[in-house]
């Protein structure tokens, strides 16, 4: 099973340092394949390091459009969100993916964008990874949703679970991550789109779970790698 | 086996330090530091600490002073310009002999410069950015495993010697995300604290926590015991990793997140038939002297590498003495030494050693 992306609207948001970047950026190439004009917004306001615009020159190579906030990857740590974003939002003929800064604090951008998203034909994914301190179990997790919904003054429409440990990521992990997606679905209706794992993944994850693999490609890199 | 978590370097300082059984927290916010703070602000209330963020460094910095003069464990943190806005309480402070743990998660200066990695505060943590003949302790880790560690380690320092102790990290150390293995339960190391002001309740004298002496007599005895102390520390607690250091042409010298740069360059260098070792000082204040004593008649030349103008660099010298010639390459203004940068400088080096 794979993940597909039939909104033309993608938002990723979630608990910063979950992934959203790398998934953003991963997605952007998924549509791409099956359409001519994609745009990645890179609408981190919050976090001025790591950040999709990092793979801004591999993804123009392959034809993806990138915009981010004004001054983002420069000394200027000012959000200054650019009247092209709103533009695309509303332009029927494009694809679009909005990688959005973490937590509430990241996620309230999107409020401004009220009278663009709602209307439109989206998909909000919250993407948590169940090693990280704050996303652990069920009531802190969800107390990401609920805050993340109320500052974006969206509704978050499936789940991503990116449940890993860089290099060290078992297939128990992956499933541990499942099992929380599982909890947060009963709870809260939102459906799960997928788990994920790194390309070379060297375990068979596929055939035990019951839900999409996405697969992802590292884009995003340290300075000494 | 404890815990094991993903997390990024700021957050894993806050989790440490309240682990070592700090429950008070006051700083101010800055890039890139603020996670620390965010973690904080989440986590104190869980715990029953406090977390306060003060209207500025200098408030911050004083609320630190009032709380470790009371014996509990209390950490602040910020990045450049707002360690530089602390120091004249860091001077206060290490005066009245305060325990406390200080976190420069450095960036590009002088000035407000910018928010790119950096380690151009070297000369400020470890020869004293406030005034007066006063060290702190001064600890850089290299990984995030290693943030958690040195954070606990800080702690027993501060309150084992009854002085400042310094996490020293860069904006890729706080930023980056590394896996982190927790021990089950964290060693806290207690220490005689009848000096502190908590309350003397009729049963004893008061106990004073100052840094004035107004008879120079007096305080020229206070400073010869800062200085007994001091000494003593040198002499015990020094820490440093030698790598790959038999046979090496050349030693790079490097602490921090360079010291992986290095790594990366000793990896490309054997590659090319190439012996490189690297030395990385975990003490920068005390400078690891013990550690190039080890390693003096190995190579042909050191090679310091750091984010700066070259600032470890003169303790290098200093501990080299003249023995063997020692060469710097850096990076400047956030902007991150890369290994060709390191590779093109030893070529030079080997050139001139041929």
């Amino acid at each position: 099973m794979e993940l597909r992306f039939d909104k033309r609207i993608n938002i990723f948001c979630g608990h910063y340092g979950s992934g959203k970047s790398e998934i953003s950026v991963n997605s952007a190439v998924s549509v791409k394949s099956a359409y001519d004009d994609v745009l990645l917004v890179d609408l981190d306001i919050v976090n001025p390091f790591f950040r999709s615009l990092d793979a801004k020159n591999k993804l123009e190579s392959l034809g993806i459009s990138v915009i981010a906030p004004e001054f983002a990857n420069t000394n200027v740590d000012v959000p200054v969100i650019g009247p092209e974003i709103a533009a695309a939002l509303r332009n029927q003929n494009r694809r679009v993916i909005l990688d959005v800064g973490g937590d509430e604090d990241g996620a309230r951008v999107l409020g401004r964008y009220f009278f663009d998203i709602p209307q439109q034909d989206y998909d909000m994914f919250f993407v948590f990874n169940r090693s990280r301190p704050m996303t652990r179990d069920l009531s802190e997790t969800i107390e990401y949703i609920n805050e993340i919904q109320l500052a974006s003054r969206l509704k978050i429409t499936r789940l991503i679970n990116n449940t890993h440990y860089l290099g060290e990521t078992t297939p128990e992990d992956v499933l541990y991550g499942a099992e929380l997606a599982r909890e947060i679905s009963e709870k809260t209706g939102i459906p799960l789109a997928a788990s994920c794992v790194m390309k070379g993944f060297k375990h068979d994850i596929a055939s035990r779970i019951d839900h999409p693999l996405f697969v992802l490609d590292n884009h995003i890199l340290m300075p000494f790698k | 086996m404890g815990e094991k978590l993903l997390m990024k370097g700021n957050e894993v300082i806050a989790e440490a330090a309240i682990r070592a059984g700090c429950r008070h927290y006051f700083g101010y916010p800055i890039t890139p530091q603020t996670e620390l703070m965010h973690y904080m602000a989440k986590k104190m209330p869980k715990v029953g600490g406090v977390f306060l963020q003060a209207e500025s460094e200098v408030s911050a910095i004083n609320m630190v002073y009032g709380a470790a003069s009371t014996g509990k464990r209390v950490l602040t943190s910020s990045s450049s310009p707002g360690i530089s806005l602390k120091q004249e309480g860091i001077s206060y402070a290490s005066g009245a002999q305060l325990p406390a743990v200080i976190v420069n998660i450095m960036r590009g200066g002088p000035g407000l410069g910018g928010i790119q990695p950096s380690q151009s505060d070297y000369f400020q943590a470890t020869k004293g950015g406030g005034h007066g003949d006063y060290h702190m302790i001064v600890l850089a880790p290299s990984s995030v495993q290693e943030l958690y560690e040195l954070t606990v380690d800080a702690f027993n320092l501060a309150d084992k010697y009854r002085i400042l102790t310094m996490i020293l990290g860069d904006g890729i150390l706080g930023q980056m995300m590394e896996v982190v293995n927790f021990r089950d339960e964290e060693k806290i190391e207690t220490y005689d604290k009848s000096w502190a002001a908590n309350g003397h309740k009729n049963e004893r004298e008061h106990n004073t926590i100052t840094s004035i002496h107004i008879d120079p007599a007096v305080l020229e005895q206070w400073n010869i015991g800062y200085q007994k102390k001091y000494q003593l520390i040198t002499e015990s607690e020094q820490r440093y990793e030698l790598y790959n250091c038999d046979d090496a042409e050349i030693i790079l010298v490097a602490y921090g997140s360079v010291a992986r740069i290095c790594k990366g360059a000793i990896k490309e260098a054997a590659a090319q038939g190439i012996k490189l070792g690297l030395i990385r000082p975990i003490t920068l204040w005390p400078f690891p002297v013990k550690g190039i004593e080890k390693i003096i008649d190995i190579p042909k030349a050191f090679l310091t590498v750091e984010m700066s103008s070259g600032q470890m660099l003169e303790d290098v010298r200093l501990a080299v003495d003249g023995r063997k010639p020692v060469y710097f390459t850096g990076r400047m203004g956030g902007m991150i030494p890369t290994v060709k940068n390191i590779m093109d400088k030893v070529m030079e080096i080997k050139e001139r050693h041929s």
